[in-house]
């Protein structure tokens, strides 16, 4: 049926560990919607019947951080809700991925008042940042296969001497 | 226990038991739990944090707990022009962006003392009206998926996009649209949209019989919302109660019949009441209402005159952009405008308009500035929300999940 | 349906020593009145039979930054019955308030329309004013802790920096 029914017996191949767990990785992102205000309509769009983002592998939207390795950040992000975007960041396991989606979690947007935070980079480190106010579906799945070109690149290696961090005291409230 | 009191604020905890004083925070957990629910929560639709104090899995008390999306709009509005703010009301209430802007508009014209041309009505009111249809898709859709028919979203979905690619080609945004303007609208709507609206209304009806043969004959979802979350009409009006919400408990009350704006009152179409007031009955009636709106649009289609589509006001709305290019007094008064605003005269208004949600109003105090002294926000899912805590009060928790679909909030709208 | 003429013939017969403000703009009746009769007022305005303003819509205030009295709570409220749209609205002043601190207050209006909860939650959210005999005066968008009260027009858009923490990174 597949390739495998090329070989005339049964046959293997060579590559490396990295290669193999970078493009396993790649090709399965398990995705955190953290879906806050006006994006998170866009995200939900992608994974419906005309954008279909399960093309990509990533149709797996998990609502709880502890089985994903990719936080997608849809929507303002506000003082007040700081706290909780950061705990989730932390309680997913490494290795782990963020997209900033939007105009206003990338740098505030056209929100620049009290409340919001300009930019979740002050926080939570940021891999990819997606313009647009909201993006439009197929600019995340860009984004998404932006990022699973930077996953596929990872090596062992970089992660040898990652050390857990500490988990952060959150606020009250 | 200790450590996971911590992370909610010793007010709310108050709140929470309030009822009875005779017990602390420390022995309440005899037999008792405290739970917190969101922000970050599949079924809050978005950020609302609710801390529910459960007996088993009874909720014995709810507290709602808003402002993880206080993005401070009305702050902003004071801060800009009338103009400025348009594309600020799209993120609104997000599911329905058109609603939104023609709200604005709406309560703007009548505090500068303008009106737009008739045929600008009529496409304020046919987008309008289409953004009520995608809102109530995204809610059934949402509400199905919440009580576990995954189906149903995948499908309203598919409605939904038909309509966002009518906005694509209508104004060149498929999603925040900003198409409105004082006075008019952006642009005239082409024949090719109106076609396609016209064959969007054709299938329409077939597409949502579709979605509810598989909600409505369903035993699970038929009796996970009878009879779950029931208010009565009394207490829906005295929590503030507008909208879908407030129909499905036997009022029948639409901004669009009871004071009508735009060309409402040429249109025929039923309000949909429901008497029961409980879940079953808030689906029921958006539904329902969807269907009417298809109606609306059917006749705003055969019922939409020529003739412009902008106010010629040079004082008050933006002129056209062909215009500025070669005519000096245009490009004096677009100057004036872009810079300075539109300075309606001093006085206060309120205007109000039947959004997807409920009523969406707008309060405004202008001195004669080119920005509003004071702009508030009368949104619909802030009051709705209110009554969250009598609603859940003696369900189970599963049943929250139910309750909270069912009165649509949108977090956009209610924190602002 | 009420007209304008006879409300204001109406409220002056229930408040023969009230000084009341009418005026009419674009189509809307407001009335100006003396705070301190907020509650009797409500109540006047939701249990007669001929007015029922049963929906109240929207309750906020205005910050006049300079004025002498210089907030001014607004109330929308709708009547079914009469299909009539109501605001009303006082000033209130700097006053004692029960701390020792000088502060803005006001009744609370949450015993007559259960839908005032959180509009006046909001309204102290955002000014500062104190609704006198809430039952639950918390802040409703901004963190507990928060000390300002971002809508008045001393407070500046882009806040206090600072005042709210974040997490570290």
């Amino acid at each position: 049926m597949g390739l495998e029914s090329l070989f005339k017996e049964s046959g293997f191949f060579t590559t490396t560990i990295d290669a193999l767990v970078a493009w396993s990785r790649k090709s399965s992102v398990w995705p955190m919607p953290m879906g806050i205000s006006c994006c998170a309509i866009e995200m939900m769009a992608v994974a419906d019947p005309k954008y279909d983002i399960a093309r990509f592998g990533s149709e797996v939207m998990r609502f709880t951080p502890r089985q994903c390795d990719l936080m997608i950040v849809a929507g303002t992000v506000t003082y007040k809700m700081a706290p909780v975007v950061r705990k989730i960041y932390d309680q997913m396991p490494e290795p782990k991925w963020v997209i900033a989606m939007g105009a206003c979690t990338a740098t505030g947007g056209i929100y620049r008042t009290y409340s919001v935070v300009q930019g979740i980079d002050q926080f939570v480190p940021v891999d990819l940042y997606l313009a647009g106010c909201p993006p439009r579906p197929d600019n995340l799945l860009n984004a998404l296969i932006a990022i699973q070109d930077k996953i596929g690149r990872t090596k062992a290696a970089d992660f040898k001497n990652a050390e857990l961090p500490e988990l952060n005291e959150i606020q009250n409230n | 226990m200790d450590s996971e009191l911590k992370e909610v604020h010793p007010k709310i905890i108050q709140a929470l038991l309030d009822a009875e004083t005779d017990i602390t925070v420390e022995d309440a957990l005899e037999n008792e739990m405290i739970l917190n629910m969101g922000p970050q929560h599949p079924a809050t639709h978005g950020v609302l944090r609710l801390v529910l104090r459960l007996d088993g899995e009874t909720v014995i008390a709810c507290v709602p707990e808003l402002g993880y999306l206080h993005r401070g709009y009305e702050k902003l509005a004071e801060n800009m022009s009338y103009y400025e703010f348009i594309p600020h009301t799209d993120r609104l209430d997000y599911i329905s962006p058109m609603a939104n802007n023609v709200a604005w508009v709406l309560a703007v014209e009548k505090l500068a003392g303008i009106e737009a041309p008739p045929r600008a009505q009529y496409i304020r009111m046919m987008v309008a009206e289409l953004a009520r249809i995608t809102s109530h898709l995204v809610a059934i859709g949402t509400f199905a998926m919440d009580v576990g028919a995954l189906t149903i979203l995948l499908w309203t979905f598919r409605e939904r996009e038909k309509i966002l690619d009518i906005w694509d080609m209508l104004c060149g945004a498929r999603f925040t649209n900003s198409y409105t303007r004082i006075g008019g609208v952006a642009n005239d709507v082409q024949p090719e949209v109106l076609a396609k609206v016209k064959w969007f209304l054709d299938q329409f009806n077939d597409n949502l019989t579709e979605c509810e043969k598989l909600l409505n004959t369903n035993r699970i979802f038929i009796e996970r919302l009878d009879g779950i979350g029931v208010i009565s009409k009394e207490d829906a009006i005295d929590f503030g109660f507008t909208g879908p919400n407030i129909r499905a408990c036997g009022v029948e009350f639409d901004l669009r019949r009871a004071q009508p704006y735009l060309k409402y009152q040429e249109i025929d179409f039923n309000i949909p009441v429901y008497s029961e007031g409980d879940c079953l009955a808030r689906y029921f009636v958006r539904a329902d209402e969807a269907r009417e709106s298809a109606k609306i649009v059917r006749q705003i289609l055969e019922k939409m005159p020529q003739g412009e589509i902008l106010l010629n006001q040079p004082k008050k709305v933006l002129p056209k952009k062909a215009e500025i290019y070669t005519k000096m007094e245009e490009l004096i008064n677009d100057f004036m405008i872009v810079n300075f605003g539109i300075n309606p005269p001093t006085g206060e208004i309120y205007h109000a308009i039947e959004g997807s949600k409920g009523e969406l109003g707008f309060y405004l105090v202008s001195k004669g500035e080119g920005h509003p002294w004071k702009c508030k926000i009368r949104s619909p899912s802030f009051c709705n929300l209110q009554a969250l805590p009598k609603l859940v009060v003696g369900h189970m928790i599963s049943d929250v999940v139910v309750i909270i679909g069912s009165l649509d909030p949108i977090m956009g709208e209610a924190d602002k | 349906m009420i007209s304008a003429d006879s409300l204001s013939q109406k409220l002056i017969n229930q408040f023969p020593e009230t000084n009341f403000d009418i005026s009419e703009y674009r189509g809307e009746i407001t009335i100006q009145f003396p705070k301190k009769i907020v509650i009797d007022l409500c109540k006047f305005l939701k249990y007669d039979s001929e007015l029922e303003f049963l929906l109240c819509e929207d309750i906020t205030a205005i910050d006049w930054a300079k004025r002498k009295e210089r907030f001014t709570v607004v109330y929308h409220l709708y009547s079914f019955k009469n299909n009539l749209r109501l605001r009303f609205k006082t000033n209130i002043d700097e006053s004692e308030q029960s701390g020792g601190k000088a502060g803005y207050s006001i009744d609370s209006v949450t015993s007559v329309w259960q839908a005032a909860n959180w509009q006046e939650r909001e309204t102290y959210d955002m000014y500062g004013i104190n609704f006198k005999g809430h039952p639950d005066l918390r802040r409703m968008y901004m963190p507990e802790d928060f000390e300002y009260y971002p809508l008045r027009k001393d407070f500046p858009l882009m806040g206090i920096p600072g005042s709210i923490p974040l997490p570290k990174k």
